[in-house]
């Protein structure tokens, strides 16, 4: 999975897709993961990485990661492969 | 270990903005009257009713000052199909309000909760004929709501020496749509001056009072001022050609709560009057109507909803969360439709009772039934919440304990917290006994035949 050449994100979490117009903002978890995905991380990888910091379950943590995995699929801000 | 907080993305919607559409909440809801809303839940389960005593006396007295600093004779009856819970009762005839009441079942809890029968306001079209006879012997005040009731109370009290003491309830045209006239008799067609002339006719019956009870939830003081002039008049009338004076005029109720209706663009609590607002309204008409000031006569209220939907709060917990098939987050909490029945009229306050960041999501609240209706919100934007979340539904007094369904789930325990913040179980929850304890099985039917 990586994140679209042309997408735009600042440091307070506000995403700009050009390619559609459309913006979006995310939490400080969300930018920790699309920072991974830029650093061409793999899900397993940030997932390891996620709960070797973070106080989470790895049950809900991989819940949440296929959410917002999806999300990031249907706002075209990443691309699978 | 750092804390966690789950992944969202959420994006912007330019032109269509709604800035009320947005959170209300900044800070989580974790104590009702200094008890912290965790321990509650530990003790009583989730979801759990949670009733303020000092809130629903501080709604109370209020309302009473707004119309006894304006009018000199004012008392009012505690509506029982509001919230009949006899804790919630016994608080607002501690205060001093009497008991107004619909049914048999009703006039019942009020008797046992000590209430004098002829402080007992008798409405509702559905009285039988011992229904009558009881609140004939108690010297009860009977609202007479059609001439059958009438014709049938004509003919109790033919039975025996007592005087009926009642009252008419008369519909009218305040200029509210839509007009409420499926109760009591209309003042525009006279059918209302039918019924006085009847009654006034009867010599065991005493025409004490002329009720009316506009409309639910009314946003409009005019109204109200429309119908206290209204039956003012009436009385004027009445005076004027039996020589009978009324004892008291009832204004009903349906004044509003702060709970914000479904579809209404404003918060409720910024679009309704004040208690203070009603009382102006109803007081200068009544003052105003040329009945000399020694012949005024009371003012009875039967306000519910007003006096205790603020004092209510409906603790739940969050099952799950889930996407819908086009984006949407959807929350499932352990309360719905079964127990916040007025979660199909209002878009109901709800706030996380835990710790939240910035961050919010649009989403859907739904109930845990297996029932396509059960919607408790169908827009919010709540901060984040997960399985086990804690949440505090506000304004809730009203209705939910009375019009909530034994459906798939079980009703829960409710609670009162007293003015010195002890928590007392006031409503037990049902558990598959109670339902089972009213069931007879026939025995070839049973699955031990020897029960």
């Amino acid at each position: 999975m990586k994140v679209n050449k042309n997408i735009a994100i600042s440091e307070s979490g506000f995403i700009f897709n050009p390619g559609t117009g459309d913006s979006f903002s995310t939490n400080a978890m969300g930018q920790e993961i699309i920072r991974m995905l830029n650093e061409g991380k793999t899900r397993e990888e940030i997932t390891d990485f996620i709960l070797s910091r973070y106080e989470v379950e790895k049950g809900i943590l991989e819940k949440d990661l296929g959410d917002y995995f999806f999300m990031l699929g249907t706002y075209h801000i990443v691309q699978n492969g | 270990m750092l804390p966690y907080e789950r992944p969202i993305i959420t994006r912007y919607n330019p032109g269509i903005t709604n800035k009320f559409g947005s959170r209300v909440d900044y800070f989580p809801f974790t104590q009702i009257d200094g008890v912290p809303v965790k321990r509650i839940i530990d003790e009583y389960g989730s979801p759990c009713f949670v009733l303020s005593e000092r809130t629903i006396r501080d709604t109370y007295r209020n309302a009473l000052r707004a119309f006894s600093t304006r009018y000199p004779k004012v008392q009012f009856a505690w509506s029982y199909k509001t919230n009949y819970l006899n804790a919630v009762c016994q608080v607002f005839h501690q205060e001093g309000a009497w008991a107004e009441v619909v049914s048999m079942f009703e006039y019942q809890k009020a008797l046992q909760n000590g209430v004098s029968g002829d402080q007992i306001l008798f409405n509702g079209p559905d009285k039988t004929a011992d229904d009558l006879r009881t609140a004939l012997h108690n010297n009860s005040l009977i609202h007479i709501d059609h001439f059958d009731e009438l014709y049938l109370l004509s003919e109790i009290v033919r039975e025996g020496g007592k005087k009926a003491r009642v009252a008419i309830r008369i519909n009218m045209d305040t200029g509210v749509y839509p007009q409420w006239d499926r109760f009591g008799f209309n003042y525009e067609n006279e059918t209302a001056w039918e019924a006085v002339q009847k009654i006034m006719g009867q010599p065991n019956m005493i025409l004490t009072g002329l009720h009316c009870h506009i409309g639910t939830y009314m946003l409009s003081t005019r109204a109200y001022h429309l119908a206290a002039t209204k039956l003012a008049q009436l009385a004027l009338k009445i005076k004027s050609q039996y020589g009978h004076r009324i004892a008291y005029i009832d204004i009903g109720g349906g004044f509003a709560s702060g709970n914000t209706l479904k579809g209404s663009y404003l918060q409720g609590s910024d679009v309704i009057p004040t208690m203070d607002d009603y009382a102006e309204a109803i007081t200068t008409a009544l003052l105003g109507s040329g009945i000399p000031t020694t012949e005024l006569p009371y003012l009875y209220l039967e306000a519910g909803r007003a006096l205790i939907d603020d004092a209510g709060y409906l603790l739940g917990s969050v099952v799950a969360i889930k996407r819908l098939s086009d984006g949407r987050r959807a929350t499932i909490m352990d309360f719905g439709v079964n127990l916040l029945f007025t979660s199909f009229w209002y878009d109901h306050r709800i706030t996380p009772a835990q710790e939240f960041s910035r961050h919010t999501e649009d989403m859907v609240v739904y109930g845990p039934l297996c029932m396509n209706i059960d919607v408790v919100r169908e827009n919010i934007s709540l901060p984040l919440l997960n399985r086990g979340d804690q949440v505090v539904v506000h304004r809730v007094g009203a209705y939910n304990m009375t019009q909530w369904m034994q459906f798939i789930s079980m009703r829960p325990n409710v609670v009162m917290i007293d003015r010195e913040g002890g928590v007392h179980l006031i409503r037990e929850r049902e558990t598959v006994d109670t339902l089972n304890q009213q069931e007879r099985t026939p025995a070839h039917l049973r699955a031990n035949p020897q029960q």
